[in-house]
């Protein structure tokens, strides 16, 4: 066990696609900036668990350093990216290690339409995909975009805004083998979209989920559908069936924020989750001000074994949190 | 302090102590999702269950889920069953114990475990079923407890068995490939090769019923 899991050829895969997404961001004007891994505050979502240090006082390990690069992005330094750790802790299969590498990145000005391009701009670079760009309104030949309406229609013949939940609740026993205490709407809705949907997501070409649930905009703006559902401006981005990343229309509203963390901590204490200090640093930043902008975080880990064909990550990671 | 030489007895008295608090339904430990690996031993729907395979599901963001695999030891059927990640299974009170088969009277198949304690256990026909034609005296197989009770016996990967009934061996009729059943001391019927004779032993490869050679001296 004091080997590495995966071959030499992966790790000197992964300097290469290091090497490639800085010459990316350096040819697009991107600024690389570092932030800290352990923070005084937390995630507060119920459905993140983020590993703790209890020293004199508690410090919490990231689980994505948006908190962070979002106070940088108020102090006004324009376009940046990172690549960093972050953690979670108890996730563990094939495709979650604990401890993993995070590409993210935030663009001023930007429209949801314009990051997504980018996203596969980068994507396309790395694996070697078709180069066409494409906009919600215009879908590109090269990638595909499927709202979370159409993904569950198609897939499962139901409107996910509007299906009963005793309905959403039978169809979890019946498509997924579903046991336990029953599931709210979002838990029905995110084991139909893990077990049904996600397998089928990608397959052909990348595709990115959008405009999800009001429920699960997590930190992005809410908009008004066609059909007038209100719907959160988030894109998954699932190539063969694996998501690879998740982009926001960005919220910038602090009441906003503050409500969205109120109702976090709430929703732990219902649950019966350890509270969490929220990131009182990151509201002061956005009561100061943000600019309006598109952010992205994509698991660099899971890119790597797109691109080596793995279906692992120890396939891609020297050292697996079982061999850490 | 304890003596070293009263330790097998202290052995026993704990096995026993377990016993007794597992017949009283004593509740065994309850395990959360988190702890799932292969192997654990639950309880499900009122049956003993071993977990085959755990894989956690989650959407980018949103709810995780374990996808299970389990074995129901009571019928062996595989279930398929998804859990909120986090949810917890009371542990089944499921142990292996190496035992040796002694005889059957016909209704009960005899077994005494080989730890020293000389204690004895009596499986029924259906926790015997699957190892019934390789089960020889003296010899060594393994027991599931459940709850105190055998629940299963499974004989060792490789036996070694007797031969009591086959046709005549052909001399020198090694290369042709052909085969003819054998009867062995258990009253298990298996394909050898026609240059077996009765008398020979043999190993056996229990897990699918086939000769694999002579056995050697």
């Amino acid at each position: 066990m004091w080997r590495p899991s995966c071959s030499h050829e992966s790790i000197k895969a992964r300097a290469e696609l290091y090497a490639q997404l800085r010459a990316f961001f350096m040819s697009r004007g991107v600024l690389e900036v570092e932030t800290p891994v352990l923070s005084q505050s937390g995630s507060t979502d119920p459905y993140l668990e983020s590993l703790c240090l209890d020293q004199d006082q508690t410090y919490y390990l990231q689980t994505s350093p948006e908190f962070a690069m979002k106070r940088l992005l108020a102090s006004g330094i324009g376009d940046i990216y990172q690549v960093c750790k972050s953690f979670r802790c108890n996730e563990m299969s094939a495709r979650h290690n604990p401890e993993f590498t995070m590409l993210e990145w935030y663009r001023i000005g930007f429209s949801l339409d314009e990051l997504l391009q980018e996203i596969y701009a980068l994507v396309s670079e790395v694996l070697d995909l078709p180069k066409e760009g494409g906009i919600i309104s215009k879908p590109s030949s090269a990638y595909r975009l499927v709202t979370y309406k159409k993904a569950f229609n198609d897939i499962l013949n139901i409107n996910p805004f509007h299906e009963a939940l005793s309905s959403l609740q039978a169809m979890c026993v019946r498509e997924a083998n579903y046991e336990g205490s029953p599931l709210d709407r979002d838990g029905c809705l995110d084991l139909l979209l893990s077990v049904c949907v996600e397998p089928s997501l990608g397959v052909d070409k990348p595709c990115f989920l959008i405009d999800y649930p009001e429920s699960q905009a997590a930190l992005a703006r809410i908009e008004v559908d066609a059909e007038g559902d209100r719907v959160g401006k988030r894109a998954e981005l699932y190539i063969r069936g694996l998501e690879l990343a998740n982009a926001y229309d960005e919220l910038t509203d602090a009441t906003e924020q503050r409500r969205r963390f109120e109702e976090d901590l709430l929703m732990r204490s219902e649950l019966g989750l350890p509270n969490v200090t929220p990131d009182s640093r990151l509201l002061e930043a956005l009561e100061d001000g943000i600019p309006a902008c598109a952010g992205v975080a994509l698991g660099i880990d899971r890119l790597l074994m797109l691109k080596m064909g793995a279906s692992s990550l120890a396939d891609v990671v020297a050292f697996p949190h079982e061999r850490a | 302090m304890l003596d070293r030489s009263a330790l097998p007895c202290f052995r026993k008295f704990l096995f026993r102590v377990h016993r007794k608090w597992a017949i009283l339904g004593e509740k065994m430990a309850n395990f959360s999702t988190n702890d799932f690996r292969s192997g654990l031993k639950v309880m499900l729907d009122g049956d003993p269950c071993a977990i085959i395979d755990n894989e956690l599901v989650k959407p980018g963001k949103g709810q995780a889920f374990s996808r299970c695999k389990l074995r129901n030891l009571k019928t062996g059927r595989v279930w398929e069953r998804t859990f909120k990640s986090g949810e917890s299974l009371e542990g089944a009170d499921v142990m292996d114990y190496d035992m040796e088969y002694l005889y059957t009277d016909g209704e009960f198949w005899h077994f005494m475990m080989t730890d020293g304690s000389f204690e004895q256990h009596a499986a029924d026909e259906k926790a015997v079923e699957d190892a019934i034609k390789w089960l020889k005296e003296q010899d060594v197989y393994t027991v599931t407890l459940y709850n105190g009770a055998p629940l299963s016996v499974a004989p060792a990967n490789f036996v070694e068995l007797e031969v009591v009934e086959t046709d005549p061996g052909l001399k020198g009729d090694t290369a042709q490939g052909g085969t003819k059943p054998a009867t062995l001391t258990t009253g298990a019927v298996v394909n050898v090769p026609l240059f077996i004779n009765v008398g020979e032993v043999l190993k056996i490869d229990t897990r699918v019923g086939e000769y694999v050679s002579r056995a050697k001296g």
